[in-house]
């Protein structure tokens, strides 16, 4: 299977690991990912929050040069990439006037590429296929299937799994042979892109996700977004000492157990670059 | 004091309806963020109903939302309340009506969107670089300037500080999809 890819500035820069998990997964999956030519910046929660029209140009430029390349689906793992892209097509879908200010503005006519989150992404590989695959069961390892925000909701951009009480990663983790538990907090943000601007935020909203999680006898917490990442595993030393707690939490992207069972090392899929060392 | 020029360049900013709005209260129960703010996402709705724009575009509250679209997802009269937040930001920017208080979240987002028209892609160490120079001027805290520094090591030993930033080709395209949007170039 061939999809297109638009890795996103976060997959080329400090979450790395990511895409090098992702593309030793996909790779064992028989997947092939053609990374989008010069693609730019979707511009982030930094382009919505202060002006409407380029955060409707910026994913339309990627979204054209996805048409003018042939690709008719485009895998962007980052959560924050996908909405973008997802809500500009929207817009556009929604207002031929706005579609034709866009063409001008990018110099270039988007097209309607079908955009994939990764949870989409492994719906479109098949639970069969990955199930086929795996080479070493997960068995006895409990998962808190992580959504977030935006790989859901709003539903009506996403169109796909249930905006409140998701699935598709639990079946995902569950055909790997491991154990998703019920959980409260699979759809609560863990404050996103604040890391840097509102440290706080992220500090009270990523500590209550790791709590419940553990409260709920998670071993690990699995997400599919390279922000929750950021703020659940690079944080949650700050996170411990800011509140006394200790979690020691694994926090694995959804490759990084998909890639495990099929019998890549942690190595090969960059685990042992996260910051909370793999216990489980 | 009501205001009809703004309610309309709002609700097209928004690209939704107000009036739609009866005041349930769905969108400050489930918004995560609701305890922070000066006025809850249903109140902010309230004064963009009754016209008082200006006291919400002076809200610390469209700053302390961290757009997880939770309460767009609930309303149950399919009023898009993040819309409306994001909306209340890009004029509140545009206008410089942004409080003090939010500097540090307005000084970031604009430090990412600076450094993407420069390079096409966010380069993290120059856009943290800037962001930490223009906002330790502004709010004058040693502690700004330093926070999260300690994780810069323990990144580096984790090969994910990337110095040399990425380029796009284009970049002059780039540019003027920029112009063309906030300067209002043809």
């Amino acid at each position: 299977m061939n999809l297109g890819y638009y890795p996103g500035c976060s997959l080329h820069g400090s979450s790395d690991d990511y895409q090098q998990s992702l593309k030793a997964c996909f790779d064992a999956l028989g997947v092939s990912l053609k990374e989008l030519d010069d693609w730019i910046c979707c511009g982030a929660t930094a382009a919505h929050t202060l002006n409407r029209k380029l955060s409707i140009a910026l994913p339309a430029r990627n979204l054209a040069l996805a048409s003018q390349q042939g690709c008719e689906e485009l895998v962007a793992p980052c959560s924050m990439c996908s909405m973008q892209l997802k809500k500009a097509q929207k817009a556009m879908a929604k207002d031929a006037a706005l579609a034709e200010e866009m063409g001008r503005i990018v110099e270039a006519q988007p097209n309607d590429t079908h955009v994939l989150n990764l949870l989409q992404a492994f719906d479109r590989v098949g639970l069969e296929t990955i199930k086929a695959a795996v080479k070493e069961p997960l068995k006895d390892l409990k998962v808190a299937c992580y959504y977030g925000c935006l790989l859901t909701r709003p539903p009506e951009v996403v169109g796909f799994d249930d905006c409140e009480q998701p699935v598709s990663m639990d079946k995902v983790v569950e055909a790997l042979g491991a154990t998703a538990v019920a959980w409260n907090y699979k759809t609560e943000c863990c404050g996103a892109g604040m890391t840097l601007a509102s440290e706080e935020t992220v500090l009270d909203l990523s500590h209550k996700i790791l709590a419940d999680a553990a409260a709920h006898g998670a071993q690990c917490i699995a997400v599919a977004c390279p922000m929750c990442n950021v703020n659940l595993d690079m944080k949650q030393s700050v996170i411990e000492a800011r509140y006394g707690v200790k979690y020691g939490m694994t926090i694995y992207y959804l490759c990084d157990l998909v890639g495990l069972a099929l019998g890549l090392t942690p190595k090969t899929l960059g685990i042992n670059r996260h910051f909370v060392a793999r216990k489980a | 004091m009501v205001q009809t020029d703004s309610i309309s360049d709002l609700e097209f900013l928004a690209q939704t309806k107000f009036a739609d709005c009866y005041q349930c209260g769905k969108c400050t129960a489930g918004c995560p963020r609701s305890a922070h703010m000066d006025k809850t996402p249903n109140q902010l709705i309230r004064l963009v109903q009754l016209g008082d724009i200006d006291t919400a575009l002076k809200t610390n509250a469209i700053w302390q939302c961290v757009s997880c679209e939770t309460c767009t997802t609930r309303c149950p009269k399919t009023v898009d309340c993040e819309g409306i937040i994001d909306a209340l930001r890009q004029m509140s920017y545009e206008r410089g009506m942004a409080s003090k208080q939010q500097d540090a979240v307005v000084l970031f987002q604009k430090a990412f969107l600076d450094n993407v028209r420069r390079n096409g892609r966010m380069n993290e160490i120059q856009m943290i670089a800037r962001y930490k120079i223009e906002g330790f001027a502004a709010i004058r805290r040693l502690g700004f300037l330093f926070n999260g520094a300690m994780l810069a090591p323990r990144m580096h030993m984790r090969n994910k500080l990337h110095i040399i930033g990425e380029k796009v080709r284009d970049r002059g395209v780039v540019r003027r999809i920029f112009a063309r949007c906030m300067d209002g170039k043809a």
